[in-house]
């Protein structure tokens, strides 16, 4: 059965039994599952153990069916990706939700786009600086914060999608295989980029099916089989085999 | 010859600081520029071919900038439609309606109620394609298709076919005829309306939102952007845009009639896209819909001067679109 955690403080996002059923199928039956800020938590599971299904319940794309998902320990109701953003939640897509075309500022602010003025004029000039600011925190490399999209290489344009998410998310990130489509190389600097996120404090909830990964970053994890919470363990006190077990269930 | 930057020169340029002179120059698109290498290029051809025509004199440009107002105000609008990856395929239509209402109007009833019907009718008709396409997510492509029929059949019934005369001297001054100080006040439409199109594309959080839509709608979507939202209104802004086309052919003809428009369709797109805009979304320019409306005005006009009949003049057309499209919308290599 799920175990919550043991971490000292309010979490910053505490999940309390949540579920979601759509018809009569039962996509994910309860979750417990506690985040704190600068933690790193990895969903692992088989393909359709629900682990997309809760990180759109979180995300708002999906209300759950059951169960309270608390922030600082005030129970929220999130019914759209917007609440999910207004309470400091941004997203990682598997599928870079970025524009191409635009520049990389732009994609940046997205929606949020900074003006100034009277007459509110688009502030380019700001968006691009700050850009150029937290990519060099976050030691992205990109040849310009006012370059396409398309002229940035798959490494570089992740990156771009994870520092949105780290100047938007006040409070948790969510990320749905952010390493999935990226070589060797690409894949270490991204991890890079997660591990200097956590290190500013926020709370990172990743679903990734290369348990390496999940070991290299993750400080607890949760396992998921058959829309079930199979248990949460730390990192530190557990092992590849009995992971694969749990998500297997052949013991 | 149109290179665009390449995923694997990527890593060599992070030398450049993001503001420097090199950094600008390699940023810099040459198909961006075709359009205006073209304007000049052709405007040279002409201005020799033709000089003992009369080409070049200010009375015939004048009457090219005058000519090509309709069109011009129309590619703003389909400047938007288009960059937020939708068509309009039913301005034409839009502008013999909107002329013969208008027309209608100020013989009935009065300057003002004809303005305000005209631009009524354009931005209704846009409005109508708008909640189509976003409230039964249908193509804009076929949604104004059907459009473009039924507003053109509603044009040739109001009036069974008929023309409709303008005999009001302030309406035809404001709209067609008249100046301001030197400029003709189709011109001084021209440039508010590309002035104003430019500002809110380039300067408001509204144009970057229609950019992002046309690029990814589920990016624009997840950054909480309301897609729908977008596509409305850049369907009853090209609406309300054809609508002033057609007050502007009533002004400068001082009659309204079911033709008005009917050949603009082609030349507005054309016009838009040698102008830098995607056929696809996401990127565009209005001051580039302005060129290339001027070339397509000017080529018409060349044309013309040089003799060739209208049938001559749109095999020309066309050669010269297909020249324009293959130097301004090739895909960048790997795009």
């Amino acid at each position: 059965m799920a175990e919550l955690s043991t971490a000292p403080g309010t979490p910053l996002v505490r999940l309390a039994g949540v579920g979601k059923r759509f018809g009569a199928v039962v996509a994910l039956r309860s979750v417990d599952l506690d985040v704190h800020a600068g933690e790193i938590v990895a969903l692992v599971g088989d393909n359709g153990a629900g682990k997309s299904t809760l990180l759109k319940i979180i995300a708002g794309v999906h209300p759950p069916s059951h169960g309270e998902i608390l922030l600082d320990g005030e129970p929220v109701r999130m019914a759209t990706p917007s609440d999910a953003r207004a309470h400091g939640i941004e997203v990682v897509y598997q599928d870079l939700a970025l524009a191409d075309n635009q520049p990389v500022y732009m994609n940046l602010f997205l929606g949020r786009e900074l003006v100034s003025g009277p007459l509110r004029r688009l502030d380019r000039a700001r968006m691009a600086a700050e850009t150029a600011e937290l990519l060099k925190e976050l030691d992205i490399r990109i040849p310009s914060p006012r370059v396409p999209i398309r002229a940035l290489s798959g490494g570089q344009r992740q990156g771009v999608a994870i520092a949105r998410a780290t100047h938007w998310g006040e409070r948790l990130i969510l990320m749905d295989e952010p390493t999935a489509a990226l070589g060797v190389q690409e894949t270490a600097r991204v991890e890079d980029t997660i591990l200097r996120m956590k290190e500013r404090g926020k709370a990172i909830l990743i679903v990734s099916h290369s348990l390496d990964q999940v070991f290299r970053l993750a400080d607890r994890i949760c396992v998921l089989r058959r829309g079930e919470q199979v248990g949460v363990r730390e990192t530190a006190q557990t092992d590849g085999d009995e992971i694969v077990a749990m998500i297997t269930g052949l013991r | 010859m149109s290179t665009a930057p390449s995923t694997g020169q990527a890593p060599r340029r992070e030398a450049d600081p993001p503001g420097s002179v090199l950094a600008r120059v390699r940023r810099v698109d040459p198909r961006q520029y075709v359009v205006y290498v073209a304007f000049l290029l052709i405007l040279a051809f002409f201005a020799v071919t033709l000089h003992d025509d009369g080409f070049l004199t200010s009375d015939n440009l004048l009457n090219i900038a005058r000519q090509t107002a309709p069109v011009t105000v129309m590619a703003v609008g389909m400047v938007f439609v288009l960059s937020a990856g939708e068509i309009d395929l039913s301005v034409g239509s839009i502008v013999a309606l909107a002329a013969l209402v208008t027309a209608i109007v100020l013989r009935d009833v009065g300057l003002v109620p004809a303005v305000a019907a005209g631009l009524g009718v354009g931005a209704a008709v846009g409005l109508v394609n708008g909640l189509f396409v976003t409230l039964l997510r249908l193509p804009s492509f076929l949604v104004t298709l059907a459009t473009m029929g039924l507003v053109a059949g509603l044009a040739r019934w109001t009036t069974d076919l008929e023309a409709v005369a303008v005999v009001n001297d302030t309406f035809a001054s404001v709209f067609g005829s008249g100046d301001v100080g030197p400029i003709p006040s189709l011109v001084v439409w021209t440039i508010a309306i590309v002035a104003l199109g430019h500002v809110v594309y380039r300067h408001r959080r509204f144009g970057a939102h229609v950019l992002a839509v046309g690029d990814n709608a589920q990016a624009a979507r997840v950054t909480g952007i309301d897609v729908n939202r977008v596509r409305l209104a850049v369907l009853v802004i090209s609406g309300t845009a054809a609508g002033l086309a057609g007050l502007l052919y009533v002004g400068r003809i001082q009659a309204a009639s079911y033709t008005l428009g009917a050949n603009d369709l082609l030349i507005v797109i054309a016009a838009v896209v040698i102008g830098g805009t995607r056929l696809f979304g996401g990127a565009g320019s209005v001051v580039g819909a302005l060129v290339g409306s001027l070339i397509m005005g000017m080529l018409t006009n060349g044309l013309i001067l040089m003799g060739l009949d209208s049938n001559q003049q749109m095999v020309a057309q066309g050669v010269l679109l297909l020249i324009a499209i293959s130097l301004t919308l090739r895909e960048p290599k790997g795009a």
